[in-house]
């Protein structure tokens, strides 16, 4: 009977614990947007935030969307001519590049390098007080802080998606017409023949719902970290783990959203 | 006993009552002082007592569990947001660790509060912020720095030109000569009371720092237990007459104070 009980117990601990983290992500997302209508705005501090998101992200999540188009052009060309579907790579690539790779790879690089950043810094001014100090001169760290780094996520992050679209497709483009021979016109006449204009603001969507969890998750775990240098460590790590599972779900949603029938 | 009293003058900063524990632990469990416009209080008690708690209570940067914090005569427990940062805008705050922005420069990181504040525009803030750097004794020329640039004295000293930027009529200063060594520590301390004077404001500092305590206090108070047990002039620190601060002001292992070590 104890044994039952003090599962039953346990049970109903774990279940307030997860309500108390999602509702205080929640109450911290929303209290993060709703300083957003509300002036004043901190314009230096949304710049600073989206040319790290956009402007310094820009190298990794290139690299990431031309290997990737490259892959995919190769990897399709070696399954497809198993039953002589070779053609159909221009519109895999394109498919795959625009709608899935795109947004998915440029998220989980953007919450490996500028998430983590995020987290590791306002972990930093939380435990040397200088969040404590931003309240003592009258300033609401969340509207300082946070709401800018929402906005630049939210904003920068399709950005970037759109520059590793164009680079996946590019990259699928140079294997299949150098390596695999196909002709440069038609390669690229296919693509644009499989492409809709649905795909292409899908995956923006996708992208500005993801840059909106890196931030999330950055802004949460950094603010609300403790314990000195170690409760930082931590926090980073929670952010990157956090939103790129977040990134995951969130990926399926939204295709169940867009392209189920 | 109420601190810092002087005649029928109400006080700038009275507390009653307050109460604040984490947890299980109570911290503060009914704090009792008045600090009297234009005194500088200095609050003693050992490492743990609540002294950092105090001050983040009255500045509104940990709730209070009960009690009252009036300042000049309005409970500010009672009040909400936007009152509550007109009531912190009059009040400057020296860090123990300075707490300056990282990335930010120095003179940004002084006359921040007057362009959050005041509206000051950039070029009246960095003017500002020149004029606040030299009264603790740093060039100009230093405003351009990033605190990471600068030795531990010197980043106090940003620290102070940013608390009193704004020239606040309250001043509090956490552990203000905390890591640095004597003769820094004079320094600051010196600078501290310098600011004060002219500004004329009120202050509270909390520090175990014996010699700080009676260069920068008019009165003091020891917090033990998690309330004020005595209250005095700060020159009667070392010869008080009370066990419990004579122990602690003479660093004695032996007295009523049993340090919590495991055997």
């Amino acid at each position: 009977m104890n044994t039952l009980l003090d599962g039953t117990a346990a049970l109903g601990r774990g279940a307030i614990g997860v309500c108390r983290v999602v509702g205080g992500l929640a109450l911290f997302a929303l209290t993060g947007l709703s300083h957003l209508l509300r002036p004043p705005f901190y314009g230096r501090m949304f710049l600073r935030a989206f040319v790290e998101f956009a402007y310094f992200s820009l190298p990794v999540v290139a690299l990431t969307a031309i290997f990737s188009g490259m892959v995919i052009a190769l990897q399709s060309f070696t399954g497809f001519a198993r039953f002589n579907a070779e053609s159909a790579i221009a519109g895999v690539v394109v498919l795959s590049v625009v709608r899935e790779l795109g947004p998915v790879l440029a998220g989980l690089m953007v919450a490996g390098r500028v998430g983590a950043a995020m987290a590791a810094e306002l972990g930093t001014m939380r435990v040397t007080d200088q969040i404590d100090a931003l309240t003592t001169l009258s300033t609401n760290p969340m509207k300082y802080l946070v709401a800018p780094r929402l906005l630049a996520g939210t904003i920068a992050l399709p950005f970037l998606v759109l520059i590793a679209d164009i680079l996946g497709v590019l990259g699928g483009f140079f294997v299949s017409t150098v390596k695999l021979g196909f002709a440069p016109g038609s390669y690229l006449v296919n693509t644009v023949n499989f492409m809709t204009a649905t795909d292409v603001l899908s995956g923006l969507a996708k992208a500005a719902v993801f840059g909106f969890i890196v931030a999330l998750m950055g802004c949460y775990h950094g603010y609300n970290s403790r314990g000195g240098a170690e409760g930082v460590g931590a926090a980073t790590t929670s952010a990157v783990v956090a939103a790129s599972i977040l990134i995951l779900a969130f990926d399926y949603v939204l295709t169940e959203l867009f392209f189920a029938r | 006993m109420a601190a810092g009293m002087s005649g029928a003058a109400p006080p700038k900063i009275r507390i009653r009552g307050l109460r604040k524990s984490f947890g299980e632990k109570r911290v503060l469990d009914g704090v009792d002082l008045d600090v009297a416009t234009g005194t500088s209080m200095v609050v003693i008690g050992g490492s743990g007592s609540g002294k950092s708690v105090l001050i983040k209570c009255i500045l509104g940067l940990i709730e209070a569990d009960d009690g009252q914090i009036e300042i000049d005569g309005r409970d500010v427990l009672r009040m909400d947001r936007r009152e509550r940062d007109t009531v912190n805008a009059g009040i400057g705050m020296l860090f123990q660790n300075s707490a300056l922005f990282d990335s930010l420069p120095v003179w940004e990181n002084v006359a921040f509060g007057l362009m959050a504040q005041r509206g000051a525009t950039r070029a009246q803030a960095r003017q500002r912020a020149a004029e606040v750097l030299a009264q603790v004794g740093l060039a100009a020329s230093v405003g351009e720095l990033s605190p990471s640039e600068l030795s531990g004295g010197m980043q106090k000293r940003v620290g102070l030109a940013r608390a009193i930027a704004a020239q606040p009529g309250i001043m509090f200063f956490d552990e203000p000569t905390t890591g640095l060594d004597p003769i820094m520590g004079a320094v600051i301390d010196g600078l501290i009371v310098d600011c004060v004077k002219r500004l004329g404001s009120t202050a509270i500092a909390i520090t175990h720092d014996m010699a700080s305590a009676r260069r920068i206090g008019d009165a003091a108070a020891m917090l033990y237990g998690g309330r004020i047990v005595w209250t005095g002039p700060a020159g009667a620190l070392m010869d008080s007459g009370n066990k419990l601060v004579d122990q602690f002001t003479h660093g004695r292992r032996e007295g009523p104070i049993q340090m919590e070590l495991r055997k």
